[in-house]
């Protein structure tokens, strides 16, 4: 009882144990912040990881990939049995994007081109939600829609037949005012019909009002123009494209469902499109600062507009084919990686390209194929069935789970966790030091006490337990008070960072690097018991060794001591 | 008394056991006093004591003996240094002697484990200090209930709350306090700790009451109320006292006194008394 009282007692008198309590509570209060922010973050990349990932990737290192998807479809789809939910063909293929910008430059982008089934492949990983056309969201279409992307976005420019059909009338007129108009009626821009180079070079002279309007831009040269790729990979592809020369304004397009030119009507970019593309959103943007600090995006190209992608056939020896894709939507998952690199095509038109598939037969290639299972199925397991089924000596394939294509980048941030909280344990280790110190002067300043306790007939231990229970109290009122702490911090973390940012002018969370609107964060009740728990095991250990020196007074000395 | 008894202590209690029958002897020879059949409440036996101080060894008590029966008021004088305080230590359980034996009744004590003799010190004995030496961070009444806190478990002492708290009142009125039960230590002046002190030492209900100079710090007022608290305690009670003192005034006041001279008891020392 008397431990009790006492351990009470010098809680609420010794002043001085306060800053122990303090430097316990402040290293409670930063653990529990961190590791909400940092599992935060953590899962909000996971779902990100998973939701483009999908569950299993089988891929094949083969130039032309698997020679026959359905059969390989069917293997997997017995192999894997009821867990099975949803399954997707997709050709994976490193390419060269092309963006005509004003001035008759155009950007150059390394993208990775992904030909996808419409139809499927939304339902194998998270890929709708990413996109900006609220139909496109619900179901996936290669075709332009009329206007009304990225709702409730003021910032993003209007897009779409609209902006197609208006951005296409002003270079028309342009061109009027200042080209001749020669070609002009064959349909603005798309000039992907004409196969004379020096024509072209010099109509791209002619036709650009904009940088013949700047005098301090060097004049475009043959090569900088923006149609200055075309000649060139069309020379690679050798006399049987170039054969094709006007003719290519007839040629089928049944996947950017463009009519028009199935029925062999001349391409007209008010009324056609060319096969839809969705781009990541950082392929056809920059986000940079103004001058006023505010976050704004300039875009490249927008739904609507028309791009040239470049990328190598499948061939024995590859050469590289191109062809112009309109713009049919962004794709944005917040993942910079993806964002920047990602580009999806229809997955026929891709295989067409490239020559994936066997015309006789009919049989398609593809590059890979994804998996979803079911929630709660043992991926591993099934990853090590479908191993097993596809042994790497028979098929060059790839099988992997989410987590094993991202386990450098998922183990790097859990080892970044560890670590953090290693080092932030330390600051509760430094703590308990404070601890041990503050409570050697409270023996020592309580010599006498305790050798009053010991004459009074306090056994050692009680002694002891006296100071270890101070000890605990102080721990445990500090950890309390830092989990109260920590959690007001951690639930008004975006208002504090707001905060901090109006007195130190500087951004402490800065979405032009995290892509994220607010910081994520997440209380894990384990982790605060445990971190808790820590803490005051910590003040608990700080106490044994003064509990000791106490419980060893020798009560004569103790009670002649001034 | 042998059940709680470990077994290796046997023969040490037995050889005790038999030695008790020469207590009255070697009891008297401290004193002409002479013993009936009682058997001395504690006693000390060839007692010695020496404090190590860096290399020099210091003998403080040099073969002591030394007794005191049931319902006696002992006081024993000594010049400073004379090793009074350092027996009365030894008696209390305190310290354990270097040689010679502290005995309980028949019980021998100096060499039983220390959590025994913490048991037989809060329970059977009640110490009175020169320093008053009340614990600053409790009330009188607290400080009061302080061995009852430390021989009670939690519970039990909570079972026993009321009747702890009645017991301590009363207690305080009988010390003349009852108007400062819940004043802290430094809220009171010297003989009302001392009376505290006093109360806290009774808390118990111990069989003996050992005062190391308990009107050393006081003025006379205070000091004769303390000696008439313990007299009266002495007288009505039959409260065993021994008290350390070095006012011969005050060791007058007992019923017999002892004498400590260089860590010896000094039997001319009743002469000049």
């Amino acid at each position: 009882m008397y431990k009790l009282l006492l351990s009470w007692r010098y809680l609420r008198t010794r002043y001085i144990a306060l800053a122990s309590i303090v430097s316990v509570t402040l290293g409670v209060a930063t653990l529990i912040v961190v590791n909400s922010v940092m599992s935060g973050f953590a899962h909000e990349m996971h779902a990100r990881l998973h939701g483009i990932l999908s569950d299993i990737v089988v891929e094949s290192y083969e130039t032309a990939g698997m020679p026959d998807a359905t059969w390989h479809m069917e293997k997997i789809r017995s192999i894997v049995g009821a867990d099975l939910e949803a399954i997707t063909a997709v050709v994976h293929v490193p390419a060269m994007v092309n963006i005509p910008v004003p001035n008759g430059r155009s950007v150059t982008r390394p993208i990775n081109l992904v030909g996808v089934d419409e139809k499927t492949y939304a339902q194998v990983c998270e890929f709708s939600p990413h996109l900006l056309h609220p139909e496109n969201r619900k179901q996936l279409s290669f075709l332009l829609r009329h206007g009304g992307y990225a709702p409730g976005r003021a910032a993003f420019p209007p897009s779409g037949w609209q902006h197609r059909r208006n951005r296409v009338r002003i270079e028309r007129d342009i061109q009027r005012h200042l080209g001749p108009p020669a070609s002009s009626d064959t349909g603005g821009e798309q000039e992907s019909g004409d196969s004379n180079p020096q024509k072209i070079a010099a109509r791209s002279t002619d036709f650009d009002p904009l940088s013949a309007a700047l005098p301090q831009s060097p004049p475009p040269l043959p090569g900088s123009g923006r149609f200055d790729q075309q000649p060139t990979s069309r020379n690679d592809e050798g006399d049987d494209h170039s054969q094709r020369g006007l003719a290519d304004f007839e040629r089928s397009d049944p996947f950017g469902g463009v009519p028009a030119n199935s029925n062999g009507a001349v391409f007209d970019a008010v009324k056609h499109q060319h096969t839809g593309v969705v781009l990541g959103i950082a392929i056809a943007s920059t986000r940079h600062r103004d001058a006023d600090g505010e976050v704004r995006d300039y875009y490249y190209c927008l739904p609507g507009d028309d791009v040239q992608i470049t990328f190598p056939n499948a061939s024995q020896k590859p050469t590289a084919v191109f062809d112009w894709f309109t713009v049919v939507d962004m794709y944005e998952s917040q993942m910079s990686e993806y964002d920047s690199t990602f580009a999806f095509v229809p997955l026929r038109k891709l295989q067409e390209m490239r020559g994936m598939f066997d015309p006789e037969q009919g049989i398609y290639g593809v590059t890979s194929i994804q998996l979803k299972v079911r929630d709660g199925a043992n991926l591993n397991a099934i990853r090590d069935r479908l191993r097993e089924q596809f042994p790497a000596t028979t098929f060059p394939y790839s099988i992997q789970t989410w987590r094993d294509l991202q386990g450098p980048l998922l183990a790097a941030v859990q080892l970044e966790t560890t670590i953090l909280n290693i080092l932030l344990f330390l600051i509760i280790a430094v703590a308990g030091f404070g601890i041990l110190a503050t409570f050697f002067m409270i023996v020592v300043e309580k010599t006498r006490d305790i050798g009053i306790l010991k004459a009074l007939g306090a056994p050692s231990g009680g002694v002891m337990s006296i100071f270890l229970n101070y000890g605990f109290a102080l721990g445990l009122v500090g950890a309390i008070a830092g989990m109260g702490l920590g959690l007001a911090f951690v639930a008004y973390i975006n208002e504090i960072a707001g905060v901090v940012e109006t007195l130190t002018g500087r951004e402490v969370f800065d979405p032009t690097v995290y892509y994220f609107q607010e910081i994520p964060v997440i209380t894990d009740a384990a982790t605060m018991f445990w971190v808790v728990c820590g803490a005051v095991l910590i003040a608990v250990l700080a106490s044994v060794l003064p509990a000791l020196r106490a419980a060893r007074l020798h009560p004569v000395e103790a009670l002649r001591h001034e | 008394m042998s059940s709680s008894i470990p077994v290796g202590y046997e023969p040490l209690i037995a050889s005790a056991g038999q030695s008790s029958s020469h207590l009255a002897a070697f009891t008297g020879q401290s004193d002409e006093h002479q013993l009936d059949a009682k058997p001395a409440l504690l006693s000390a036996r060839n007692v010695t004591k020496s404090y190590q101080k860096g290399r020099l060894k210091i003998p403080v008590l040099k073969g002591v003996n030394f007794g005191v029966e049931p319902g006696e008021f002992v006081s024993i004088i000594g010049q400073s240094g004379s090793g009074k305080s350092t027996l009365l230590h030894l008696l209390g359980m305190l310290d354990v002697p270097d040689e010679g034996e502290i005995c309980l009744g028949l019980e021998r004590m100096d060499n039983v484990s220390s959590k025994r003799r913490d048991r037989f010190r809060n329970k059977q004995i009640g110490m009175i200090f020169q320093f008053y030496h009340l614990l600053p961070e409790l009330t009188t009444r607290e400080n009061v209930l302080a061995p009852l806190m430390i021989s009670q478990g939690v519970v039990s002492y909570l079972r026993h709350r009321r009747r702890n708290r009645e017991r301590a009142d009363y207690l305080l009125d009988m010390v003349g306090l009852s108007h400062r039960l819940a004043h802290r230590p430094c809220e009171l002046s010297g003989g009302e700790m001392q009376r505290t002190a006093v109360a806290r030492a009774l808390i118990t209900r111990p069989r003996l009451l050992l005062a190391d100079e308990p009107t050393g710090n006081l003025d006379t007022e205070n000091s004769r109320e303390i000696l008439q608290i313990l007299k009266d305690l002495n007288r009505e009670e039959q409260l065993t006292i021994v008290m350390v003192t070095h006012d011969q005034e005050i060791a007058k006041e007992a019923n017999r006194t002892v004498c400590l001279r260089e860590g010896l008891v000094d039997e001319m020392g009743r002469g000049i008394l």
